[in-house]
């Protein structure tokens, strides 16, 4: 049996048009899509193709200019509902700058527990619980601003999970991060979605980063142009050049191996994985 | 005179003094080739601005000595000097793009030099074309309405006009999507091509520049890890052995089959040859 419109997102024949002075874009076309609760999706797609449209749609800050947007059943068009969505669907954005508010991490991450009216014993029970998540215990007492950009995106999404949100939208988070910080924030995700069952909604323009997705959906110009899990995707390299893609080595590597009737297992994330694996058959 | 970059037990110190104090950078040492590119590998806060915002004087050395061009970075009456051999293209350049219009942008340099006005134009125009913009059909556009891609492309060519000697490019990928990416190369590989102007590329990626760099140095915590041609650091296990998910694809296999002892019977150079030798190993192991 499928799941109940409760426990899921659901976009029904989307569009999204900006209408500007002169002229209208059409940013998303005819999207139909179904998110369960519980699944991390990866959303890759270049830039101008719709990610951050897609995103805004999500947590009602877009209206849909035809079709509907359901969260858990409500509508993201209904101002009644509007409130409640934003509880279950919290978002971290590309640069953590823009978030951040408050001079003390603990007030950062406190600001959102605290506006739903939670009990302080609550909202204290919330904060630790968000900065376990995130690793970042020892900053408790640091004001966010003189953070690292790693460390300050951590609090960024700290002070989302403290919202217990059922889903978690990102758009580009790691896109200003080193690639220490990037692979640690991706690890927290997993950990988040594995342990937690948050749903992880990942929006990014680089292949790379979504290797831990369950479900791949890549749009161009508006439209879901394939779908599938990673492995599915980057296997049709034609396709994804067409569009100025180009997939991560990982997958030629292990397309190349299959080829010669090797199947490589599907846990496989990273090239050292990879080969440690190929001299132990 | 070869060394076009020279610096001598350079440190940097912010705020001294100040509860806020921060030593940026520790005791650095190296010496660039005229016609040679960098590459500047580090983390986040790992002191590349810092490095280069000292190289073209922004910033004066707490300790040590900095010479560009033969020009001592710290005599203050030297600068307007410097400013000309080194141009340097700031991270998101394309948030402070003021103009109305892409000429005028790309000229604000040039005209601020006192060039005359068919100076400056030849050199818009060769500037846009070296960052791969089609003057004739965008010199009128509003630099606003464009994508942050082609915006950071228009200030790249801002600095190009003032045709320095050195060019400094902070993290010129960051941010771009793949094919942004590949376009940013482009400009970069065709600067190299000219062969006598030397330039800097700053990354927080080790595989965008590895492909490109003649010499690579790592900064880790405002200190030199490292420094050396790419070469030497494709031999030093030790940096690799931290950096290895940092290198591109192919050279991630060959290492990994290094740290496994495995020895590769072919030259590894791209990753349809690492796909081969993978193969190759399968099916030796299994014929045993
Ligand atoms: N506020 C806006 N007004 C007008 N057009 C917009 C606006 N935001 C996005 N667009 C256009 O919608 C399309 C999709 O943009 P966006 O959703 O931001 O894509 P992405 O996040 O993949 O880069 C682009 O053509 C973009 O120019
Ligand atoms: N204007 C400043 N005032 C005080 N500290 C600074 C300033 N700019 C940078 N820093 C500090 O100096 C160190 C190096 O920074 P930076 O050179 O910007 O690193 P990177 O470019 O490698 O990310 C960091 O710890 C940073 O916080
Ligand atoms: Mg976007
Ligand atoms: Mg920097």
């Amino acid at each position: 049996m499928s799941g109940r419109a409760e426990n899921m997102i659901q976009l029904i024949d989307v569009s999204k048009e900006y209408k500007m002075a002169d002229s209208c874009r059409v940013a998303l076309q005819h999207i139909n899509l179904t998110i369960s609760e519980g699944e991390y999706i990866g959303i890759l797609g270049l830039n101008q193709s719709g990610k951050s449209t897609l995103a805004r749609l999500l947590n009602g800050l877009l209206k849909p200019t035809t079709g509907q947007v359901l969260i858990n059943g409500m509508a993201t068009d209904s101002p009644q509902e509007i409130r409640q969505i934003r509880q279950l669907l919290g978002m971290v954005f590309q640069n953590p700058d823009n978030q951040l508010i408050c001079p003390v991490v603990e007030e950062e991450i406190a600001f959102g527990p605290e506006n739903l009216g939670l009990p302080p014993e609550e909202v204290n029970k919330r904060v630790d619980w968000a900065l376990e998540l995130v690793g970042m215990q020892e900053m408790r007492y640091h004001a966010p601003h003189l953070l690292s950009g790693g460390q300050k995106q951590k609090v960024a999404l700290a002070s989302v999970l403290a919202m217990q949100p059922r889903y978690l939208v990102l758009d580009e988070p790691t896109s200003m991060l080193d690639p220490l910080s990037r692979r640690e924030i991706l690890e927290h995700l997993c950990r988040i979605n594995q342990e937690n069952h948050i749903t992880i909604i990942l929006i990014s323009h680089h292949p790379e980063d979504l290797l831990d997705a369950k479900r791949l959906i890549l749009l161009h110009e508006g439209s879901i142009y394939m779908q599938g899990t990673p492995k599915e995707v980057f296997k049709d390299m034609e396709k994804l050049k067409a569009i100025g893609l180009k997939r991560p080595g990982l997958y030629q590597l292990i397309q190349q191996v299959e080829e010669e009737g090797y199947r490589i297992d599907d846990n496989i994330k990273t090239i050292p994985q990879l080969v440690e694996m190929i001299c132990r058959i | 005179m070869s060394n076009i970059i020279d610096i001598k037990d350079l440190s940097y110190v912010y705020l001294p003094g100040t509860p806020y104090e921060q030593q940026a950078l520790k005791d650095i040492n190296m010496v660039l080739n005229q016609g040679e590119l960098l590459g500047l590998f580090g983390g986040n806060g790992s002191g590349k601005s810092t490095l280069a915002k000292l190289l073209n004087g922004l910033l004066y050395p707490s300790r040590g000595k900095v010479r560009v061009c033969g020009i001592d970075t710290s005599i203050k009456e030297l600068r307007n000097e410097l400013w000309k051999k080194v141009g340097l293209v700031f991270q998101y350049p394309e948030q402070q793009i003021f103009e109305a219009n892409i000429y005028d942008e790309v000229a604000y340099g040039p005209r601020n030099l006192g060039l005359k006005e068919a100076e400056v134009k030849s050199r818009v125009y060769q500037a846009l074309e070296k960052v791969g913009l089609l003057p004739e059909t965008l010199v009128n556009l509003s630099p606003v309405k464009l994508s942050g891609g082609v915006r950071r492309r228009i200030a790249i060519a801002g600095v190009l006009a003032l045709e320095p000697e050195i060019l400094i490019l902070d993290e010129p990928m960051a941010g771009l999507d793949p094919l942004g990416q590949e376009l940013m190369l482009d400009i970069i590989k065709k600067r190299q091509e000219m062969g006598t102007q030397s330039t800097i590329i700053i990354s927080h990626n080790l595989k965008d520049i590895i492909a490109l760099a003649d010499k690579i140095a790592i900064l880790e915590k405002g200190s030199l890890l490292f420094y050396g041609e790419v070469a030497e650091l494709l031999e030093n296990i030790d940096i690799l052995s931290r950096f290895h998910l940092e290198l591109p694809d192919y050279l991630q296999v060959v290492y990994a089959l290094k740290a496994r002892g495995k020895r590769t019977n072919r030259d590894i150079s791209n990753l349809d040859e690492a796909g081969l030798e993978l193969i190759q190993i399968i099916s030796s192991q299994k014929g045993n």
